[in-house]
């Protein structure tokens, strides 16, 4: 199924590097729509006040975490439905185990490369 | 406290001890000693240079490194960017080949997190340990405001923020997708 790059995204880390990096990285697979938050608190706000087709997303944020947002998209009758990956350096299965009980739609394991982060996003969205 | 209460026996005490009273109390007077003495030695060694000095001085020096990396890791994203918007000008084949290149880079940047989260594992680790020796100095000093130690356990949601592992024991991208293709 295609899907439409010009759809907004969402990134979330606490890292600001890091959100440079993967906002990059996303620009040169041209999705160019991309808004930031720097922990779980502030992207849940973002959701909420707009319309986004794919949400990214650390794990170990502070005060909300990459898991807590993601039970909270999940428990959101707006936002259920939004594909939702997490990027992360917490690579024990109790981690994935979680994360996918709690509905995460994919899991990369930090660091990863540009090949990966294409892969994934073509998995959860389909291939266009 | 037991060298006061030692002190402070034969006082409490009235008639003639028996044997076995003698004994005792000499026993409580010799660990008595040995605590006085053990006091003696850790006041010797200056345990509470780790807290004053040690342990602030490797906590900052961590901290100075990671500001560091983060200015020199923004530097160099700085550059990538200069470069991709140079690719956009440029036919397809140099373009494609640059872009691979800063593709790379942005990989290789991600170090700045990853070292950035270990840092602050040991930080934490650095800590925990300041607090146990401030426990230990205050336990054997004048006994005055032991300070709690934070304990490791906590809800599930934090016991979840394991951080990254190190490269030997931990799964690796390959290891996650079939743990995720086995609920499917």
């Amino acid at each position: 199924m295609p899907f439409d790059r010009s759809m907004n995204v969402l990134i979330v880390d606490d890292y600001k590097t890091m959100l440079r990096i993967i906002r990059n990285l996303l620009k040169q697979i041209e999705f160019n729509n991309v808004e930031e938050a720097s922990d779980g608190t502030e992207a849940l706000a973002k959701l909420r006040g707009g319309s986004f087709g794919l949400i990214i997303s650390d794990w170990n944020m502070v005060p909300m975490t990459g898991l807590q947002l993601l039970q909270e998209v999940r428990a959101d009758a707006r936002l259920k439905a939004t594909p939702f990956i997490m990027i992360t350096a917490e690579s024990k299965a109790e981690n994935v185990v979680a994360a996918k009980q709690a509905g995460v739609s994919n899991y990369i394991v930090k660091p990863f490369n540009a090949e990966t982060l294409r892969d994934k996003i073509e998995k959860v969205l389909g291939h266009d | 406290m037991i060298a006061d209460v030692v002190k402070t026996m034969p006082a409490t005490m009235s008639g003639d001890l028996s044997a076995q009273e003698t004994s005792l109390l000499a026993e409580v007077a010799a660990l008595g000693r040995t605590i006085s003495c053990a006091k003696a030695e850790l006041a010797a060694l200056r345990v509470d240079d780790i807290t004053d000095n040690h342990i602030p001085f490797a906590t900052d020096e961590l901290d100075a490194i990671v500001e560091h990396t983060a200015k020199a890791t923004n530097a160099i994203l700085t550059s990538c960017e200069t470069l991709d918007a140079v690719a956009a000008s440029l036919s397809d084949e140099p373009a494609a080949k640059l872009r691979v290149a800063t593709a790379q880079i942005y990989e290789a940047c991600s170090f700045q997190d990853i070292t950035g989260q270990r840092i602050t594992k040991v930080i934490a680790t650095l800590k925990t340990i300041e607090l146990k020796v401030a426990q230990i100095v205050a336990t054997f000093g004048n006994g005055e405001d032991v300070m709690e130690v934070v304990q490791a356990d906590g809800p599930a949601e934090v016991v979840l923020l394991n951080g990254p592992q190190r490269p030997a024991v931990a799964m690796d991208q390959s290891d996650i997708d079939r743990l995720l293709a086995s609920f499917e």
